[in-house]
């Protein structure tokens, strides 16, 4: 790691990284807990990856820049919808996977080359209610209300 | 929960959270400055924040980085705020018949 995350954030869910992997990456979960939105991607290094709106829209996109299935992964990550965030270019998401007794430690941390980004004042307001949706939803089986459907107006 | 509050619960260490707040990704000796803190107390704060999972932190080289971490926040609010909405019984089932499906 090179530049300084812009943030990083940690949420311990009772789960396996097996499970918490396939919550990531799958459309069947992530609908319920990230706004209703689903990813495209086959989740090996190289292969470009979306993120897909409830209508079919590209959110975000970019590339498998590092992938260790299921405890590490890289991604290069360049908002798509708003101009003004599209135009700040690509920036680095990693998600680490790591287990602690019944626990999986799950680290989010996001940077960009860009000071007063706006792209990662967006992402740091809606990771983690995403973070705190998806420990719902793997510990009780039901996501957090507020994250089942996509922001209207987005 | 427990331990949120009561890392939460000392002035000290609310001032490490609002100082994290202003600028994420201090190091400890970032964070004494301008503090009425010794070196010891502010590490051993940070101990308790950390352990309370209200600050993630990450290494860079030799530094340690020190980062307000929201998430747990946001569990104590559904506990108070989204319980009352518990009727998603459709999604419920997906998650169940998904899961079940995989489970090895």
């Amino acid at each position: 790691m090179t530049e300084k995350p812009k943030f990083v954030y940690v949420t311990y869910i009772r789960t396996t990284t097996q499970k918490l992997w396939e919550a990531l990456t799958r459309p069947e979960f992530t609908r319920q807990f990230w706004y209703g939105a689903v990813p495209e991607c086959e989740w090996k290094a190289g292969s470009p990856w979306r993120l897909m709106t409830p209508d079919g829209r590209v959110a975000d996109a970019g590339e498998v820049l590092e992938a260790d299935p299921p405890r590490r992964l890289v991604l290069s990550w360049r908002h798509e919808i708003m101009p003004e965030m599209k135009a700040e270019g690509f920036s680095r998401m990693t998600w680490l996977l790591e287990a602690q007794g019944d626990m999986v430690k799950l680290t989010v941390t996001h940077e960009i080359d860009r000071p007063g980004s706006k792209f990662i004042e967006a992402v740091s307001g809606g990771w983690p209610i995403i973070l705190a949706s998806l420990k719902s939803l793997l510990e009780t089986g039901e996501a957090l209300e507020a994250t089942r459907k996509w922001p209207e107006g987005l | 929960m427990d331990e949120v509050f009561k890392a939460l619960a000392d002035a000290s260490r609310r001032e490490l959270l609002d100082r994290l707040r202003a600028e994420n990704g201090q190091t400890l000796g970032e964070l004494c400055v301008r503090l009425a803190m010794t070196r010891q107390a502010v590490s051993k704060h940070l101990a308790i924040l950390e352990a309370a999972n209200l600050v993630a932190t990450v290494w860079r080289g030799r530094e340690k980085l020190h980062y307000l971490n929201p998430v747990p926040i946001h569990e104590i609010a559904e506990r108070w705020i989204g319980k009352f909405e518990r009727s998603r019984l459709e999604a419920l089932s997906d998650l169940k018949k998904a899961l079940e499906a995989r489970d090895d």
